[in-house]
């Protein structure tokens, strides 16, 4: 028997992974969960039908999402994550030892509990002491907070779905709000290659960059993403992602990774020349702005 | 609904069976619309899809006509005028100015009196207009510090009753734009005990029917009419209504007036849709309405948390010009975070993509129904706490006043047709007005057809216009100038009054 998972990358174009088995499925007030075991990828959750993590991919996501700002900022103690269920950023981030405390904000308990149970590697830190876990809209959360946090990780679904709330620039104001006047904002931007996500991409790096002063994109190559291709942005009001990267200072905690390095981290920020002119496009004229030369 | 007799079965949509089953038979179209089901038409088909141009089709026996309803269209209508408690329910699809029209040219002739408040929508006094009834206002009462009108209060509308003993009708807002109600009850006694008609403009109140703990409808007050917006609140599409009749009403009759001024030609997909619409308010709107009671007392509370804004509700009733308000209706007074309503509205679109119903001076009106969701109500709270974050500034030099009474001068029907000059609005105090100045939305005039302008209305004409509300109603596009009367519109006989 054969028993494939498919997901459209977009409207043409379908990405199908060999199922061996389906473990969980199930619809909770706000979408569909459903998780497989699958040869080459290991178990993978997907939401909604869209896949959110794999075992064998994962690690590229959550570390792009943590250590790129962690080695900018040197002071970072509290963190806020948004979305992220699966707990796969709050473990990267429970490495830190300098961080003081972690709000895990997630709409969806149903998400927590299936990867409580069904990924266990990835929600191994959801019980370390620092993590407060609020079962809560995202965007609900973080409009009664201020000058609380030094990092927010917004690791939302794509913005077509129940995430959309955490791609509006209400959403994005009320982060900036919410942080320090140091802090950092870090979100997963999608990605640049189908027309549809690029228009969502174009949107949310419109609204961030009209929010915050220091606003970069970088990127990773995440094979069960859309195109393998996907970005993040990088926002604050003071810290430059690679002016103010202090590769010795990251290198002395003796963290081992998989993915990221400092040399990646200078190297994930310079942009394909057609995203470089999408991002133009959509930034306000300024003088540190739509000049990617500098970097 | 009515709970005592059940005579019919609000699970059938007979306009909408009747769709379905001629769809099945495949008729072949000798017949108008000429795109003949979307085929001569490939583009509109393709934007708006062949099941809904399959079924924009004419009328014909298997259908039923508009004009004179007889099968399919009659049963539908039986079925809403049970749902909503009336005697008679008319399908309407030329909006609801067409049932407010309607209404007003059923109850009056030429030379009538009617007693209404002066913050009628522009629908109102365009019947007048056409009729020539002579409206009596009544000054609604104003909440100072929000600067928006309310309902009449009993003693006004009672005085107006002795002053205009032969008035023929009371027409009365239930709600108002903004959820306000006056003790209608008490209104339609009023009105009966006098010998006139009470009719009820509910562009806004269509759910008043269905849920529980929302302001009295007009058909249970014992109103003669009733002018229905299914497709505000009650989710059916734009354009289609309802106009609803009491026991009192000749059916008949309301149906010849009706078909002075309607369309042959009704739209299939309006009918069918008020017709599914009343289906489902009927079987689900007490669940559905107490859904939107919810999510908008939720999102008052989030709102007034914010600080400096008011989402104002219940706490209003004063038992008399407020005698209830209407728990749907989500307004928020903005001036004392410096920002005028029609600002906040400007900036929720342009810079959250978020588009509200209207805001003018110091208000906004967010319209919440059957189809919100509570992730868009938390975009809509966290906009309004990082507008107030990044544009709140002084509210000296904001207006306030949302109404300005009126001198009437001259009837509606005598000034709009009276002999007139343009000239430039900033040089027309003291003049007579010929035509409708109005902010759209609410689309409730500034200044209508026999008025006197005034210093104080020009001013706030100015304000309106500065602040970006879309200003409407004047012959000149530009709404540079005005028409006025050239005799200065005293030599008619009949005028209208303020009370």
């Amino acid at each position: 028997m054969e028993l494939w998972f498919s997901e459209y990358h977009a409207p043409d174009v379908k990405h199908s992974i060999r199922v061996r088995r389906h473990l969980y499925s199930e619809r909770s007030a706000y979408q569909q969960i459903d998780i497989f075991e699958t040869p080459e990828f290991g178990r993978v959750l997907a939401l909604d039908g869209n896949v959110m993590l794999t075992e064998r991919d994962e690690f590229i996501y959550d570390e792009m999402m943590t250590h790129v700002p962690m080695a900018v900022h040197p002071h970072i103690k509290d963190v806020l994550v948004i979305g992220a269920g699966d707990g796969g950023v709050v473990r990267e981030l429970a490495r830190y030892d300098r961080i003081e405390r972690i709000d895990l904000v997630e709409m969806d308990p149903m998400v927590l509990e299936a990867c409580r149970k069904y990924l266990p590697e990835n929600a191994s830190r959801l019980d370390d002491s620092r993590v407060h876990i609020r079962f809560e809209n995202g965007l609900r959360f973080i409009r009664k907070c201020q000058d609380a946090y030094d990092l927010v990780i917004v690791d939302s679904n794509d913005p077509f779905g129940p995430s959309e709330g955490l791609f509006t620039r209400e959403f994005y104001g009320s982060c900036c709000n919410a942080l320090r006047s140091d802090g950092i904002m870090v979100n997963q931007q999608g990605s640049p290659f189908y027309r549809h996500d690029a228009e969502a991409m174009k949107r949310s790096h419109q609204r961030i960059a009209s929010t915050f002063p220091i606003c970069r994109v970088y990127q990773a190559h995440i094979p069960t993403y859309a195109a393998g291709y996907w970005l993040f942005g990088f926002a604050s009001m003071k810290y430059h992602p690679i002016d103010d990267l202090d590769p010795e200072a990251w290198r002395a905690l003796g963290l081992k990774t998989k993915y990221y390095t400092t040399r990646l981290h200078v190297g994930s920020f310079y942009l394909p020349a057609f995203l470089e002119d999408m991002l133009r496009e959509v930034e306000y004229a300024g003088e540190k702005r739509g000049d990617f030369s500098g970097l | 609904m009515g709970t005592e007799k059940q005579r019919l079965d609000q699970r059938r949509a007979p306009v909408y069976e009747a769709l379905e089953t001629f769809r099945q038979m495949r008729v072949v179209p000798f017949d108008v619309p000429g795109h003949k089901r979307g085929r001569g038409n490939p583009e509109l088909a393709e934007f708006l899809g062949e099941r809904c141009v399959g079924v924009d089709v004419n009328s014909m026996k298997p259908l039923d006509n508009l004009c004179h309803p007889i099968s399919v269209i009659r049963e539908a209508e039986d079925l809403a005028a049970e749902a909503f408690g009336a005697a008679h329910a008319f399908l309407m699809v030329g909006g609801t100015t067409s049932s407010v029209q309607s209404m007003v040219l059923s109850a009056c002739k030429g030379g009538d009196e009617i007693i209404l408040p002066r913050n009628v929508h522009r629908s109102v006094i365009n019947a007048l207009v056409l009729c020539g009834a002579i409206p009596v206002y009544v000054a609604p009462e104003v909440e100072d510090r929000l600067g928006i009108s309310l309902g009449m209060r009993r003693e006004q509308v009672a005085k107006a009753i002795g002053k205009h003993p032969n008035a023929v009708a009371v027409l009365v807002n239930n709600p108002t734009y903004y959820g306000i109600c006056g003790d209608l009850r008490s209104i339609v006694q009023m009105a009966h005990g006098a010998g006139m008609l009470c009719l009820a403009d509910e562009a806004h109140g269509t759910h008043f029917y269905f849920g529980e703990g929302l302001p009295l409808s007009a058909m249970a007050a014992g109103a003669d009419m009733a002018a229905v917006s299914m497709h505000k609140s009650g989710g059916s599409l734009t354009q289609s209504s309802l106009l609803l009749t009491g026991p009192a009403m000749p059916a008949g009759y309301v149906r010849q007036i009706i078909n002075l001024t309607q369309t042959t030609s009704g739209s299939y997909l309006l009918m069918s849709s008020l017709d599914i619409s009343r289906r489902n308010l009927s079987l689900r709107g007490r669940s559905i309405f107490r859904e939107v009671v919810h999510m908008a007392e939720y999102a008052r509370e989030e709102i007034n948390q914010i600080g400096g804004y008011y989402a104002f509700g219940k706490e209003l009733i004063d038992g008399n010009a407020i005698f209830d308000f209407d728990a749907t209706k989500l307004s928020v007074h903005t001036r004392a975070i410096g920002l005028a309503g029609i600002e906040v509205y400007d900036l929720l679109r342009d810079e959250y993509d978020i588009q509200i119903e209207f805001g003018d001076i110091g208000n906004i009106l967010a319209y919440l129904s059957m189809g919100d969701r509570p992730q868009e109500l938390e975009r809509l709270v966290s906009a309004l706490a990082e507008i107030r974050r990044r544009y709140q500034r002084s509210s000296a030099g904001l207006l306030s006043q949302e109404y300005l009474d009126p001198e009437v001068v001259s009837s509606p029907q005598e000034a709009f047709y009276a002999p007139k000059r343009s000239i430039p609005l900033r040089q027309s105090a003291g003049q007579v007005s010929s035509e409708f100045i109005m902010c759209y939305p609410p689309g409730i005039p500034i200044l209508a057809p026999g008025e006197r302008i005034t210093q104080d209305i020009l001013d706030y004409i100015e304000y309106a216009r500065e602040k970006g509300c879309s200003l409407t109603g004047p012959e000149d596009p530009e709404i540079r100038n005005i028409n006025v009367l050239t005799g200065g519109g005293t030599e008619g006989k009949g005028h209208g009054t303020l009370v």
